[in-house]
């Protein structure tokens, strides 16, 4: 086990001055700063996550009575792509991105991201990509083809307006922010860890997000060559998916969920990484099983590529294939089976601490249970085939990614919100809320369960009378209001907070990993000597020295005072650093974004005249960008800097 | 020197030659260049984008060849022509290869000579490729006449498309390294252009074979 070398108030390196300084709103454009930046996806992902809320509720009045005409069925078809498009990438993939910029370069010791002007890039394409997607409601209206938007149904003969291309050009942007995203995670973690963090003594939180840049950088090619094929058949007549011209409408499902079985993934594994570190922290008591729950990540991450077609169950592939894909399916069960048990585990005989972030990842733990076992039941196809395309499913996947993947965010906030703002949360209000979501988010969702075993479809935006699914839509109802209550509850306990709430310390959680180990918030350079790890849990081996370390059983106990040493012996002398330098803030990624954002104009009305001049612009205020971002990074380069 | 900097041969693969030292901190928990590890993980994304749009591809063609409106591909492709485009493109991986173990040596004369003649290869091959799809567009094979046209022109597209991106990418490396001559980054942007550019040329090599040979 082991230490922090030099965890609080060590040797402080010279900090250079910054060659140019923005204050206030400037610095927010111009911010490299991996903590500002994982702010705005924070504060981004959350605004689209009431305005995604907000299409919910309107779908659960429309539902919240038989025959009911509050949507016409257009503006609901359009209601339910723009929700689940914008929970899946808007909100979840930003939320455990921001948190993940914020924490991760912290957690592993590092100044900042790999590549600080890259992640800027990241930001803007994401919130670009965003609006313009919106921005489709303005532009003819939004595309009502469901977030997974099956051919022919997108085709120009039934999807006359320009939504779908704004859906297909918009998450290209949001697609390219998240892919240079990830390039960025995986460079950052496998490359600027602190001296001694080897990858096993990574906390599973940074763990996680490695596994899903690398889930991610492989499965999201597979959707910007549909989405591409996609395009031209709309604006050039080619025939991809085109059946009545010969062309292959389930080759765009095997695209799209190649790449959306695994998007699942990459919603929920960081999210079970938080959950690995909530969990620990109010145990008292380190993780249980720390490599069966790191590589059974990786076990996930690897079978989620083989599973695509059990979304696809109810097309005909064959029972071959069928088979195939639903013992793939079924085998997922195991890695996340040994998850949730070693999750388990771990509260076992420890003194656990109640508070909200606990709360929240306990909420997860049960919440995906139930999620995980309809899961299962929606692996086997016979089952499949009766249920798919009903409430049934959405009832599954809601207790995944909101039951699941949102708990899991709500217990990051909480459990890095004094971290993060330098103030503690009000925890009454964070206790509240937590009551409020639990009890409302299965008053909604389970109800489904049964009005989709009773053959309610999903997507129809009305039904008839007397079909037994009356009461329960009506709850359902009454649920999503009282969710949205709790988000009320949530964004007020961050309000009062952030101007009264109590000044947070250090480490307020008594947490085991280096983030508590430097200020509430971090400085710009983070630490101000780059600390040196000798064990997983370094913070508590510096705090509590005199504790035995983890030992095979058999052994002679030894304490962490005494491993630290054999440790330090090992590993030799270390580097000293001469000076922090850290990059330059800039323009030129906000720049080059929105040149790719004119340029995506252009590529929306590619085949309307003179939409080309659109792009031409786009691609020279790109070139401009990527100019001057050249010189930055020669001007911040490390090369020249280690010359002066 | 600052003692921040370490001499080392062995871990960047430069060779002893190289005789530039390289930062303490930029070597990496992985021994690798941050900026190469990147470029790596970002041609595995590129990689399996072009798997799809080859796969797309694959799928289309007996589907194509069984409509009564069918292109057969046979017909409009010449593979000699082909043949040259490729011979071209391997070249230019050739000569790539020549222009950075010329920068290594730090010999200029020679490293402008290979560098620039990839960037000519490079274009040469995409007036190749205008010429091409000239040609099949005057024969009647558009984006929307057959399945063959539609994934055979965005196949090639998508890939003429990283070609120039490619190209233009060694351009302005060219420029900056000439504007720099003694910049100790040199080096490292010259690979990484060219890390790139054989990428580009394998996928040429797999797009060759499955769709013009076989």
């Amino acid at each position: 086990m082991a230490v922090v070398d030099r965890p609080l108030g060590g040797v402080t390196v010279p900090t250079p001055p910054a060659t140019k300084d923005y204050a206030g709103w400037e610095s927010w454009l111009t911010t490299v700063d991996h903590k500002k930046i994982g702010i705005m996806y924070i504060v981004g992902a959350f605004v689209f996550f009431l305005i995604g809320g907000i299409e919910a509720l309107l779908m659960r009045v429309q539902l919240g009575a038989p025959n009911n005409t509050f949507l016409t069925p257009d503006v609901y078809n359009q209601m339910m792509t723009m929700h689940g498009t914008t929970m899946v990438f808007l909100v979840v993939m930003p939320f455990n991105v921001g948190v993940g910029n914020f924490i991760v370069p912290l957690m592993i010791g590092a100044r900042d991201m790999a590549f600080p002007r890259l992640n800027a890039l990241s930001i803007w394409l994401f919130l670009f990509g965003g609006l313009m997607l919106y921005f489709s409601f303005m532009a003819g209206g939004a595309p009502a083809v469901g977030w997974f938007a099956y051919a022919p149904l997108t085709m120009k003969q039934y999807s006359p307006t320009f939504g779908v291309d704004y859906w297909i050009i918009g998450l290209l942007l949001t697609g390219v922010a998240s892919i240079s995203g990830s390039l960025n995670f995986i460079v950052t973690i496998l490359n600027m860890r602190a001296p001694g963090m080897t990858m096993n003594r990574m906390p599973l939180f940074v763990w996680m997000t490695l596994i899903t840049s690398f889930i991610l950088v492989f499965a999201f090619p597979s959707l910007t060559a549909g989405q591409i094929a996609l395009l031209f058949d709309r604006h050039f007549d080619t025939r991809f998916f085109n059946p009545a011209q010969g062309g292959d409408a389930v080759l765009w499902m095997h695209l799209f969920w190649f790449f959306g079985h695994p998007e699942v993934y990459i919603l929920i594994l960081p999210t079970m990484g938080i959950v690995s570190e909530v969990l620990p922290t109010f145990s008292r008591k380190p993780i249980f099983g720390y490599a069966f729950v790191a590589y059974s990540g990786v076990a996930i991450g690897f079978l989620g590529f083989l599973v695509w077609a059990h979304h696809m169950f109810g097309v005909g592939l064959g029972p071959l294939a069928n088979a195939f894909f639903s013992g793939a399916s079924m085998l997922i069960a195991i890695p996340t089976g040994v998850k949730i048990f070693n999750w388990i585990a771990t509260m076992y005989l420890g003194s656990i601490s109640l508070k909200t972030p606990m709360y929240y990842a306990i909420g997860f733990v049960a919440m995906f249970i139930i999620g995980g076992i309809s899961g299962i039941t929606l692996a086997s196809p016979p089952i499949d085939l009766q249920q798919t395309d009903s409430y049934y499913v959405v009832a599954h996947f809601h207790y995944v990614l909101f039951g699941g993947a949102v708990f899991g965010i709500f217990a990051g906030l909480h459990y890095w919100f004094p971290k993060i703002t330098g103030r503690m949360y009000n925890e009454r209000l964070g206790k509240l809320q937590f009551w409020l979501t639990f009890i409302s988010f299965n008053l909604t969702f389970f109800p489904m369960h049964i009005t989709g075993t009773n053959g309610m479809p999903r997507r129809i935006y009305t039904y008839e009378a007397g079909m037994g699914w009356d009461l329960y839509n009506l709850i359902s109802t009454v649920g999503s209001f009282l969710m949205a209550f709790g988000v009320l509850v949530l964004i007020w306990n961050a309000i009062t907070s952030l101007r009264s709430g109590e000044i947070a310390p250090n480490d307020p959680w008594d947490g085991s990993s280096l983030e508590w180990a430097t200020t509430s918030p971090p400085p710009a350079h983070n630490f101000d000597s780059i600390p040196i790890v000798y064990s997983r849990r370094p913070l508590w081996d510096t705090k509590y020295p005199e504790l035995d370390a983890a030992h095979e059983i058999g052994t002679k106990a030894i304490s962490r005072r005494e491993r630290i040493e054999q440790e330090k012996a090992k590993m030799g002398a270390m580097p000293e650093e001469a000076h922090i330098h850290m990059p330059t803030p800039t323009y030129n990624p906000l720049i080059a974004a929105f040149g790719i954002l004119v340029a995506g104009f252009g590529a929306i009305y590619i085949s309307v005249p003179f939409a080309f001049i659109a792009g031409l612009v786009g691609l020279v205020i790109l070139g401009v960008g990527i100019f001057g971002w050249v010189r930055d990074s020669r001007r911040d380069s490390p090369y020249l800097v280690a010359q002066h | 020197m600052s003692a921040s900097t370490t001499t080392h041969e062995a871990q960047d693969g430069h060779g002893p030659t190289a005789g530039h030292v390289t930062p303490a901190h930029l070597i990496g928990s992985m021994g690798v260049d941050s900026r190469k590890l990147g470029v790596w993980a970002f041609i595995g994304s590129e990689a399996l984008f072009f798997a799809a749009l080859i796969t797309i591809y694959l799928i289309m063609a007996p589907v194509n060849m069984a409509r009564a409106d069918h292109q057969d591909p046979k017909e409009f492709l010449g593979i000699a022509f082909t043949s040259l485009l490729a011979a071209i493109l391997l070249a230019s991986s050739l000569t790539m290869v020549l222009a950075l173990a010329a920068n290594k040596r730090g010999d200029k004369r020679q490293f402008r000579i290979w560098h620039l003649a990839t960037v000519a290869l490079g274009f040469s091959f995409l007036g190749g490729q205008v010429y091409e799809f000239n040609k099949l567009l005057h024969e009647g094979v558009t984006l929307s006449s057959s399945l063959f046209g539609s994934s055979f022109f965005v196949l090639t597209g998508f890939h003429g498309t990283h070609v120039a991106i490619g190209a233009i990418w060694l351009l302005s490396t060219y420029f900056k390294v000439t504007k720099y001559p003694d910049s100790p980054e040199n080096a490292m942007d010259i690979e990484l252009a060219g890390l790139y550019w054989h990428f580009v040329d394998l996928v040429w090599v797999a797009i060759f074979t499955l769709i013009y040979l076989i």
